[in-house]
């Protein structure tokens, strides 16, 4: 039986299938959970710092509460038929083979209670409809299994009836976060947004000596002044971006990318301290009042630097939180040029500068990359690029294809809208998570390896933070190297010709108008 | 959860970063590198010490980029490379490293 072995001595073997399903083993991931958050996390973000003393009522009051005044919260819980059609769609129940890793499994244990509570045939025949009591047994399993939801929405794509296990999962994190069982990684990187501006907790001088450095190793690698400009007043465009794109490998790369692209195109930009974040963990425990602290600040800061547009960088919830919400929590963004899209993607603009011209690559510097693509899930199946459907995975290839002459995708069943999660997201890129992390990890890099095999495929590109660092850490234990995992905009910052950049020694590169580019 | 150092008794939390960073001190530093299986070297002291000179300036640790590029200046090309970094610290320069020079870990997407 092809069940991926997780346990192997030489580490987790690949199974050729990355659909394959597992064999069921029960209880498997009960024991696997992340830290709970401490008061000191807690408390800023409006939740009680421990569990309340009436923690029955009030889970079974906001229940009620998100019921009422969140339409597809209550159809996700009325209409499920059981068809199954979920069962085998979850990276993690694929990586696992817990059967509470099912998606209608993980929906059930949540579905259950609602039903005890909020339904006829549940108060009077609770055990003919499988509803239950809710219990500290409950909370702890809500916590377990709600944990080990990325927030990915892939179950969703093959749901008859569109259910979406992400709301539902996020929904039970506010449940636990109102009676003050909140989760340690996501409400603490909160905090640090809500008070310094970003996950990292990067002060604004921290910040400015980060981007000076980077400064000088752009002027050392291409003999041009190219600029990482933070707090400009006036200046046209406000680039939101992970924080990792400022601490991480190989996020950095992917700024680098940015900031050529910037420079090449002649546009004024910034960074800006006050918003020196894209990520949105709000969205992850279910918390508009948090999403929205979040996406005010984003706001602010384009009010105050006087920007015209803002463009997202490599990001894959903080593009859903963007492109579906921004306008929502923090519009109207009536303030900035009406002739740009509000918000706008780093890969919509590096693609429009392509396609008029105003960009030129050296396809070569990418030789020695044979590459596929990953899409994150959140890109892929909770937002767009571009106008036209389905430009959430055509702009980030096209513009892969730009610049890399050696791009090969993975099996269709496993890329655009059935991408598998990187099995990092959704506020589970902590390190006591690492079991999970890998073994949810597993489907897409059987996917992955496939590709090796047959097109010698060494990299992988992605556009999401989490994607990359949880990459990075997990393509080890499958035989590929850290570095594997590269930024899109990396692959363009290898290859993008800057006008008057060193090449070969003495020469330089000529200017646009001098080449005969238009 | 603590760790015993000379006598002294210094909590850390539930991943072993210390929870009151003016408890460190060297005699601290190899005891937390103790629990980590890593036997602390020049080397290991060169990150550890440029860690704590950076988080002094700072208040958080540098980029993994930054950390390569000062190890690079003082311990040579062969050493300043992101591969000697996790030869030194199998779980990453940038959370095993600060752990150990009693800085808290970096969050976020990193």
């Amino acid at each position: 039986m092809a069940s991926p072995d997780m346990d192997h001595p030489e580490g987790p073997q690949i199974v050729a299938d990355p659909l394959k399903v597992p064999n069921l083993a029960f209880g498997a991931m009960a024991e696997i959970k992340p830290f709970r958050a401490h008061p000191n996390h807690q408390e800023p973000l409006g939740f009680p710092g421990e569990l309340v003393g009436n923690w029955k009522e009030v889970a079974i009051e906001k229940i009620g509460e998100l019921a009422n005044t969140n339409r597809a919260f209550r159809v996700y819980l009325d209409a499920c038929v059981k068809c199954g059609a979920c069962t085998d769609k979850c990276h993690y129940f694929l990586g696992t083979g817990d059967p509470k890793n099912m998606p209608v499994a993980r929906q059930d244990l949540l579905r259950s209670v609602y039903r005890r509570y909020f339904t006829f045939a549940g108060k009077y025949f609770p055990k003919l409809v499988g509803a239950r009591e809710l219990t500290k047994e409950v909370l702890e399993e809500w916590y377990t299994y709600y944990h080990q939801c990325s927030q990915c929405r892939r179950c969703s794509v093959f749901c008859p009836y569109g259910i979406d296990t992400a709301e539902i999962s996020m929904a039970a994190r506010e449940i636990l976060d109102t009676v003050g069982m909140g989760q340690k990684y996501c409400n603490e990187i909160i905090g640090k947004v809500k008070v310094i501006g970003n996950n990292l907790g990067l002060q604004e001088k921290a910040l400015r000596a980060t981007l000076e450095d980077l400064e000088e190793d752009l002027e050392d690698e291409t003999g041009v002044s190219v600029r990482i400009p933070l707090d400009e007043k006036s200046a046209d465009i406000l680039l939101v971006t992970p924080s990792a794109d400022f601490f991480a490998e190989p996020h950095i790369d992917g700024l680098l990318g940015y900031a050529k692209v910037f420079h090449q195109a002649g546009v004024s930009w910034t960074v800006s301290s006050y918003a020196s974040e894209a990520a949105n963990f709000g969205l992850f425990i279910g918390s508009q009042d948090n999403m929205k602290a979040l996406c005010q600040r984003i706001r602010h800061a384009a009010e105050d630097l006087g920007v015209k547009r803002i463009i997202f960088g490599e990001c894959g919830h903080a593009w859903r939180v963007a492109y579906n919400f921004l306008d929502t929590l923090a519009g109207p963004f009536d303030f900035l040029d009406p002739n740009y899209p509000v918000p706008q993607h780093i890969l919509e603009f590096t693609l429009d500068q392509i396609e008029r011209g105003n960009l030129r690559f050296d396809k070569s510097k990418n030789d020695h990359i044979r590459l596929t693509y990953h899409d994150s899930c959140n890109v892929a199946r909770a937002s767009r690029m571009g106008d036209k459907p389905g430009g959430q995975f055509e702009v980030p290839r096209a513009v892969l294809r730009a610049v890399c002459n050696n791009f090969f995708d993975m099996d269709r069943d496993t890329t655009h809208e059935s991408t598998f999660c990187c099995g990092g997201g959704g506020g589970l890129l902590t390190d006591e998570l690492m079991d999970l992390r890998t073994k949810g990890a597993n489907p897409r890099m059987t996917a992955l390896q496939r590709v090796t095999e047959d097109h010698g495929v060494t990299h992988m590109a992605a556009i999401c933070a989490i994607c990359k660092t949880q990459f990075s850490k997990v393509m080890p234990q499958f035989g590929y190297e850290m570095d594997s995992v590269v930024s899109v905009h990396q692959l363009v910052s290898n290859a993008i010709l800057l006008d008057g950049q060193e090449i070969d020694g003495d020469d330089r590169v000529p200017e646009v108008a001098d080449a005969g580019v238009t | 959860m603590a760790y015993q150092v000379n006598g002294a008794t210094i909590e850390h939390d539930e991943e072993g970063y210390i929870l009151t960073l003016s408890d460190w001190s060297k005699e601290l530093a190899d005891v937390i590198a103790e629990t980590e299986e890593i036997d602390m070297n020049e080397e290991h002291w060169e990150v550890v010490n440029f860690l704590r000179e950076y988080y002094e300036e700072y208040q958080i640790a540098p980029a993994v980029r930054v950390l390569i590029k000062s190890i690079k200046k003082s311990l040579g090309p062969e050493k300043g490379n992101n591969k000697y970094m996790y030869e030194l610290f199998p779980y990453g320069p940038a959370k095993q490293a600060c752990k150990i020079a009693g800085l808290p870990k970096p969050t976020g997407c990193v």
